[in-house]
């Protein structure tokens, strides 16, 4: 193309500079996160299905919480994973928790340990954090026997035997529901060999791009429920009654959705009034 | 000899853990157990070989000041800081995990951000991708097209506010033609993975000795 050459609107349109892209992405994001708190989000049933599989839960009994993402998919998975804990400590549950991404357990720690302040629960004796150990598909199929044998000890090196909230704990079968907060490929081999295999019944928070993946589990009923995305995470805030960064966060993913959805109508106008011009100057699409 | 032990171990082991599946009981069981506590131990020792991996290649890299060699060194001096930090926390917490220990202070205020800022550009470059390659260029691309703009509406309440159409549609592709791909996907690959599994067991895939 002449550089001299007048453009049309569209020609202009076709080819913006990336960086005013960005700059727009940057300004439609961050002003809802700062000038506004974003509504309830009405539930939908697989959503509704994880809240009633922690509800289904009675006092006493225990929930097991694997960290299964690190900080890249923490503003998703987050926000869920307080609202479970809230949820379980509302009703007396113990919690358990492990993970099997070593670096994202710090986050998940914190948050049991603010939640965990929230409700009065003490560690040891409500709840518990075993920590991380390597080789995930062995340390569950180990835990189906055994949970001793690979988590001899807390995340501190406290024998599990010497506290209350672990002493009778010995494999699936003493853990009431699983609730795993995904954000890769950890989903499958805990249905592969946790479910099926042992029976346990688990539910999940996955990013909402991989939730697609846990859609199959989801219908042939090996999972109870599913947390998919930010947007889940906001319908959970929404069952719990206690809106947070879920709720916070759906105005600004609403509107680069809507952002990007422009940039795919405008994009696509471009490339349709240039077309002409392209093939007349014998350019590929 | 040198390939024909690990090849008999092989086969030993990959017949008795297929076995140990389908018969949990005594002896196979306990030694399942037994072996699966082995795994998660050399599952250990790998990441101590990774470990010395990425020392040996960026000191290689520093050492011979090659391009980029001053990235190398901040990762090197990186990963000396986290660990003394963490060798702190241990001593004087009892916890490298511990809210008040430095290793948490790294770990909150320097690999979280990091980590966080490193993903959050991947938007950028979706909302630059979205208006630059995703083109009508012909119906299967914009069969393509339709559907990620249902689901992007699907997934936020203005689109229901829009119509009831866009949250309905948008379940309605989760659940049907992306479930069918997706079964039919994890089923080719499930097919996949047992099929490799056989030729490991049976000698015939050898690759790994290599």
């Amino acid at each position: 193309m002449d550089k001299g050459a007048r453009r049309s609107f569209w020609e202009v349109m076709d080819d913006m500079d990336r960086r005013i892209i960005f700059l727009i992405l940057l300004v439609v994001v961050t002003l809802p996160l700062i000038i506004s708190v974003g509504g309830e989000i009405p539930p939908t049933a697989p959503v509704i299905s994880a809240h009633e599989s922690v509800e289904a839960l009675e006092a006493g009994d225990y929930l097991m919480v694997s960290i299964d993402f690190d900080a890249t998919s923490a503003p998703e998975l987050m926000p869920m994973l307080r609202s479970v804990l809230r949820q379980a400590f509302a009703k007396d549950v113990k919690v358990i928790m492990l993970g099997h991404i070593a670096i994202g357990l710090p986050l998940g720690h914190t948050a049991l340990e603010q939640v965990a302040a929230e409700y009065d629960a003490e560690y040891g004796v409500d709840y518990v954090n075993l920590g991380y150990r390597p080789g995930y598909i062995a340390v569950m199929i180990a835990m189906g026997r055994e949970i001793e044998d690979i988590f001899g000890t807390d995340y501190q090196g406290t024998p599990i035997r010497d506290m209350e909230v672990t002493r009778d704990i010995h494999s699936y079968a003493d853990i009431d529901l699983l609730f795993g907060f995904e954000h890769g490929a950890v989903i499958d081999y805990w249905v592969r060999y946790a479910q099926a295999r042992f029976n346990q019944k688990m539910t999940f928070g996955t990013t909402a791009v991989m939730a697609p993946d846990a859609y199959p589990y989801l219908q042939s009923g090996q999972i109870e429920g599913l947390i998919g995305g930010l947007k889940g995470a906001a319908e959970y805030e929404t069952l719990i009654g206690q809106p947070g960064l879920g709720t916070r966060g759906m105005p600004a993913q609403q509107w680069g959705h809507l952002l990007v959805i422009g940039f795919i109508v405008l994009g696509n106008l471009g490339y349709y009034f240039t077309k002409g011009k392209r093939k007349r100057s014998g350019e590929t699409a | 000899m040198k390939r024909t032990v690990p090849l008999v171990i092989t086969f030993l082991t990959g017949t008795f853990l297929v076995i140990s599946f389908f018969v949990p009981h005594a002896p196979f069981g306990e030694l399942e157990q037994r072996l699966l506590v082995w795994y998660a131990i050399v599952a250990g020792f790998t990441m101590l070989l990774g470990v010395d991996s990425l020392i040996r290649a960026h000191a290689r890299r520093v050492a011979r000041t090659r391009e980029g060699w001053a990235f190398s060194l901040a990762l090197l001096a990186g990963l000396v800081a986290t660990v003394v930090v963490g060798v702190i926390g241990r001593v004087q917490y009892g916890s490298p995990f511990h809210i008040q220990s430095p290793f948490m202070f790294i770990y909150t205020y320097a690999i979280v951000p990091l980590q966080a800022t490193m993903f959050a550009l991947l938007a950028f470059f979706i909302a630059s991708a979205s208006y630059r390659a995703f083109r009508a260029r012909n119906w299967v691309a914009t069969l393509l097209l339709v559907s990620a703009v249902i689901v992007m509406l699907g997934r936020i309440p203005i689109g229901a506010a829009i119509s009831q159409f866009f949250p309905v549609a948008q379940e309605w592709i989760m659940d049907v033609p992306q479930l069918a791909a997706k079964r039919g996907i994890q089923i080719g690959a499930a097919l996949g993975a047992v099929s490799m599994s056989l030729r490991i067991i049976l000698g015939i895939e050898r690759s790994y000795l290599s």
